[in-house]
């Protein structure tokens, strides 16, 4: 308790050079003391595996027309075979890739439009944030999977397609709030002295103005991943995908079409569906987490600690 | 007032985006996706398909300007377009509405209310066993894709256990009859996809309650309430509850989208004939006028479910009028 005590103290006599090293240790001490953030790393971590290594774990080619035809799972086929006799378990390993490709791009897309936008109208004030405030906010009630679905039928079914409508359609939410962050801090004296200093408008946003809104920007992006995964997959599910795309979305759409729940080989939907479930919980309870480290109110009270306290 | 001016002045502009979306993607979009669709559509009576073209920006003879303000008093006329049968798009929606309006509307209240009755006890009882466990279980439940509930109910409950029909609105044979043995056979079919919907959505207004909770409680008329003696029930609802709903509501109508979308994927993985089917059906077909009309149909629902949110909050909280 003691040294605790005195290392807490010699942390706050120190330079901000070495606070500055301190801050991302007591981060990562947070991230392993919260049971929702460890489990939201281990399941990204697995899954990041399977797409980096998708040989490793099912070295089946995921396109192959090799095996009988709508096998059910057992261990040759962990997963059963589709109804073209595909293996199911690899082609749900060797779609991880390109899913979490699409979820990532997007995501750090969408997080930097929506901070160029909200940060922008924060800081230019008057006409400019008027307008952008607006646009936002027409974004946030447009409904967003019909503006996707209408936006998908105009392009070539594929990778490229999907991307590009999703980063436009997903950036109001956290635009919003970063303009929120970026009014609280707009009149904060270092901004005033950049601006004395004569720097340039961007500058100040970028240099001046991001740097205070990192854990805002990572916790956007978190929860940008979680909606893109959803998303992604439910545009593809409904057939604006292209299906010989290798994509859980696409695999969806595939065993939807075959009917495979009701033909008997009920994994080559379920296991898709699974993991995009999974992936979507792996960063949803990071986000959760996240938001309990940065927010101490948000953080479950132990009944045990507040009894001691009173007493 | 001004509050109501600001509101209704957003309804204004979000619908003339709307509006503009429509007109503008076929212009911007790569490709000639508009002038293959329309020129697949046989038989359509000509002053309607000239109305598509005009809207779609094929084979028309009009600078942009002239054929947005064409495109504009069709609408303004109720001319919606046709679908790629020729029948009007309004028609189609309307024959279609009332099935997606009982699944969606009932899911949604039901929903809503579950959200805001466990985000009020989870606040009440803050730090409590019922905090620790429903609001984190229905936040992550509520990111789990809604296919894929609708995948597993469908698995369990139709296709092995055998208690739910596998999708469909009513039985393949039956009449429309208003009598109870119909309206348990739509009700039947509605279950499975009114649970996937409710146990997705459930968890969006969950957060948002409890916060809104836990700063009312803090104030000092609920201080005041406690002071007075008041039963802990009077003060969780009258006094606490009474005044947290207030900035869920418009929370409410902006989730709808989400709701709609959500409602979209179901529809489809039940094939519910509602609005939803509908427009994946038109995806599916290329149906761009279709698609269109739906689009904007549901934009002006949301739109009109949040300008009555906002009249319900102008009432019912005087903050807003003097603000």
């Amino acid at each position: 308790m003691a040294t605790g005590f005195s290392a807490d103290i010699e942390a706050a006599d120190a330079t901000s050079d070495a606070q500055a090293q301190v801050e991302p240790h007591r981060f990562l001490r947070a991230v392993r003391g919260n049971r929702k953030a460890v489990a939201g790393v281990v399941i990204l971590l697995v899954i990041a595996f399977a797409a980096a290594f998708p040989g490793l774990i099912a070295p089946d080619d995921p396109q192959a027309t090799i095996y009988p035809p709508n096998l059910l799972p057992s261990w040759n086929h962990l997963l059963g075979t589709t109804q073209l006799g595909q293996d199911v378990f690899s082609q749900l390993i060797w779609s991880t890739r390109l899913t979490l490709w699409v979820t990532l791009i997007v995501s750090v897309i969408a997080t930097f439009l929506s901070m160029i936008v909200g940060v922008t109208a924060a800081y230019a004030g008057g006409v400019t944030d008027r307008v952008l405030t607006v646009v936002t906010d027409v974004f946030l009630i447009l409904p967003v999977l019909p503006l996707l679905i209408l936006l998908a039928s105009y392009l070539p079914p594929g990778v490229t397609s999907l991307v590009l409508v999703l980063c436009i359609t997903s950036w109001a939410f956290q635009a919003r709030q970063l303009r929120s962050q970026g009014l609280s801090v707009r009149s904060r004296d270092f901004l005033v002295s950049a601006r004395v200093r004569g720097e340039r408008p961007m500058y100040i946003i970028l240099v001046e103005i991001v740097p205070t809104m990192t854990s805002l920007l990572a916790a956007s992006f978190l929860a940008l991943a979680v909606y893109i995964v959803g998303f992604a997959a439910s545009l593809q599910f409904l057939g604006l995908g292209n299906s010989s795309e290798l994509m859980w979305g696409t695999m969806l759409y595939n065993a939807q079409q075959a009917a495979a729940l009701e033909a008997g080989n009920p994994w080559w939907a379920l296991g898709p569906g699974a993991a995009v479930a999974l992936l979507g919980a792996g960063f949803a309870l990071l986000n959760y987490a996240f938001d309990e480290i940065g927010n101490p109110a948000l953080r479950p009270v132990r009944r045990g600690k507040r009894g001691r306290a009173a007493a | 007032m001004r509050y109501l001016a600001r509101r209704g002045g957003l309804f204004l502009v979000t619908l003339w985006a709307a509006l503009t979306v429509n007109f503008i993607i076929p212009r911007v979009m790569p490709g000639n996706e508009a002038a293959a669709v329309l020129g697949s559509f046989r038989g359509v009576n000509p002053a309607a398909l000239h109305a598509l073209e005009i809207q779609f920006g094929v084979n028309t003879h009009r600078g942009l300007v002239a054929s947005y303000f064409v495109y504009l008093h069709n609408l303004a006329t109720g001319q919606f377009g046709v679908t790629a049968q020729g029948v009007p798009v309004m028609t189609e929606i309307s024959s279609k509405l009332p099935w997606t309006l009982g699944l969606v509307g009932v899911t949604t209240v039901i929903a809503f209310a579950i959200g805001t009755i466990v985000g009020v006890a989870s606040a009440w009882w803050r730090g409590g066993r019922l905090d620790g466990i429903l609001p984190p279980t229905l936040f992550i439940v509520s990111s789990v894709p809604v296919f894929f509930v609708g995948l597993l109910l469908i698995y369990v409950f139709a296709v092995k256990l055998g208690w739910f029909p596998l999708g469909s609105n009513y039985s393949l044979g039956a009449t429309p009859t208003p009598t109870p043995s119909f309206a348990w056979d739509v009700l039947d079919h509605a279950f499975l996809p009114a649970l996937s919907l409710v146990i997705v959505t459930a968890g969006l207004w969950v957060y948002s309650m409890r916060n809104n909770m836990i700063t009312t409680i803090a104030e000092d008329y609920v201080k005041t309430a406690r002071a007075k003696g008041l039963t802990d029930r009077r003060i969780m609802f009258d006094y606490a509850a009474r005044n947290a709903i207030l900035p869920n509501l418009t929370g409410f109508a902006m989730q709808l989208g989400y709701v709609i979308g959500g409602a979209i994927v179901i529809e489809y993985l039940f094939s519910y004939p509602g609005l939803g089917y509908l427009f994946y059906t038109a995806s599916t077909d290329h149906d761009l006028p279709l698609m269109q009309g739906l689009f904007l149909f549901y934009t002006i629902a949301v739109l009109v479910c949040v300008l009555i949110a906002d009249l319900i909050t102008a009432v019912l909280d005087p903050r807003t009028r003097e603000a």
